[in-house]
């Protein structure tokens, strides 16, 4: 008889996941809150380093997802998450019972919610916006401030929500730099008579090809960098932004007029994964993403047996990662498949 | 009137918008390495005025890119010119040119500088 597992979450680990575990000859139950899969990426315009279309990655996770062996169930979210033994029973909010061998958890991140830093205005002043909606304007191809004239001067805020203890989130989130530097370049490109400014405590530029977008930016589309954490922001009788910041090589506090700034929202363990923990009792650490078994050879495997991990649910994690810590997880599902035959 | 040695102090503020950068885009123009500096300090390190008096090249570059220009304008004079601040450069700024440019901006200051 054929051995059955289900990953909750469709995003791309999951989308992974799942499309290695039904090569593998596995049944598949895929859960997805969302009316489709995809996650996150559905959201993105072009990747870093190498911006290609997020369309593109999607179109890969289709095509290993869509199959017979995979039943998908979008729209629909885990209520309740049993266990006896070595099997699992999973009920979802329309009251139907899924069972399993075995359980992938790939709840993803969800995005800092960037009105909790309120000295940055957003969602107070017209043209302070997200990493996030940035994207959502690349993609329709339109970048105009709110009273729909385009912007000329534009501050990146690196660092919002992440390495910050007043927003309760000590760690990195390590993506957020280098969708910064990829942001500042799309803005050069979609408006080339425009000045942008990145505001970084570090550059982080730890992924291949990362650095080299950086000295990019620099060279090819003159983006400036200003090391200082902007204090805050306010906003003009004629609606332009004044930052205020410290520009940290010069030693000396520096104010700026910008007509757009763009804030770069970190990651955090999302509500669905919250969910997921309370319901089921698996671990979260300090840093509330799940606690993985062990950190350097156990990252996929969790405090219960059976249940696993996939993607950015235990860390903050690029899609190369994301995708590879997915199929980490699917060797670590057939081990523990044939191993409790 | 009287004095009573009071005074009012100028502020430290850099106010991007008052500043001109025209000795900036002058070096931007010429040398686009200026571009490049991630102001990891190397030059200033290397520096035998550095090391020897109160000069930073490091300091200097992020000065001329903002528009401070008043202090660099003396500042720079000091500069002997040897070159090993391009030597050691991780990115491959042409360090001594950017000075050379300075002074040269500097000197045209009826065109270019503050």
């Amino acid at each position: 008889m054929s051995k059955h597992v289900i990953v909750i979450g469709g995003g791309v680990a999951g989308l992974e996941a799942a499309g290695q575990l039904s090569k593998a000859g596995i049944e598949v139950s895929l859960i997805e809150k969302d009316s489709l899969t995809g996650g996150h990426l559905n959201n993105w315009y072009k990747l870093f380093p190498d911006r290609r279309h997020s369309s593109e990655v999607k179109a890969y996770l289709d095509g290993i997802s869509l199959n017979d062996r995979i039943r998908l169930l979008t729209g629909t979210t885990v209520e309740k998450f049993h266990r006896n033994k070595s099997h699992f029973s999973i009920i979802t909010d329309k009251g139907k019972e899924l069972s399993a061998d075995a359980v992938v958890v790939a709840t993803g991140f969800d995005l800092f919610k960037s009105e909790k830093k309120e000295e940055y205005g957003y969602g107070i002043y017209d043209n302070v916006i997200s990493s996030s909606d940035l994207e959502v304007m690349f993609r329709s191809g339109k970048i105009v401030l709110q009273n729909g004239t385009v912007p000329k001067t534009i501050g990146i805020v690196h660092c919002v929500g992440s390495r910050d203890e007043k927003a309760g989130n000590l760690y990195c989130s390590k993506l957020c730099c280098v969708t910064a530097v990829k942001q500042a370049i799309e803005l050069r490109e979609h408006l080339p008579a425009s000045k942008v400014f990145c505001f970084y405590m570090d550059m982080r530029m730890g992924g291949a090809f990362y650095e080299e977008l950086y000295r990019e930016a620099q060279e090819e589309w003159a983006v400036n960098f200003i090391r200082g954490k902007v204090s805050e922001a306010s906003e003009t009788i004629d609606n332009k932004l004044v930052i205020k910041v410290e520009d940290t090589l010069a030693g000396r506090p520096l104010k700026m007029e910008l007509d757009l700034l763009v804030l770069m929202a970190g990651m955090e363990m999302s509500e669905g994964g919250k969910k997921i923990a309370t319901l089921s009792g698996l671990t979260t650490g300090q840093n509330r993403f799940f606690s993985a078994a062990d950190p350097h050879y156990g990252s996929n495997r969790s405090n219960i047996n059976g249940v696993f991990y996939a993607g950015t649910c235990t860390a903050p994690m690029n899609i190369t990662e994301t995708i590879s810590h997915a199929r980490a997880a699917v060797s670590d599902v057939m081990d523990y498949l044939k191993e409790s035959n | 009137m009287e004095k009573f040695g009071f005074s009012i102090s100028k502020g430290r503020q850099i106010d991007y918008e008052a500043n001109d950068r025209r000795v900036a885009d002058f070096i931007y123009e010429r040398e686009p390495s200026f571009r490049l500096c991630i102001e990891c300090g190397g030059c200033s390190a290397t520096c035998t005025t550095g090391n020897l008096t109160k000069f930073s090249l490091r300091e200097i570059h992020i000065l001329i890119k903002r528009g401070e220009n008043d202090k660099v304008r003396e500042d720079i004079k000091k500069c002997m010119l040897c070159g090993k601040c391009t030597l050691v450069c991780p990115r491959g700024v042409n360090t001594r040119n950017i000075v050379m440019l300075a002074k040269q901006a500097f000197i045209k200051s009826d065109e270019y500088a503050v």
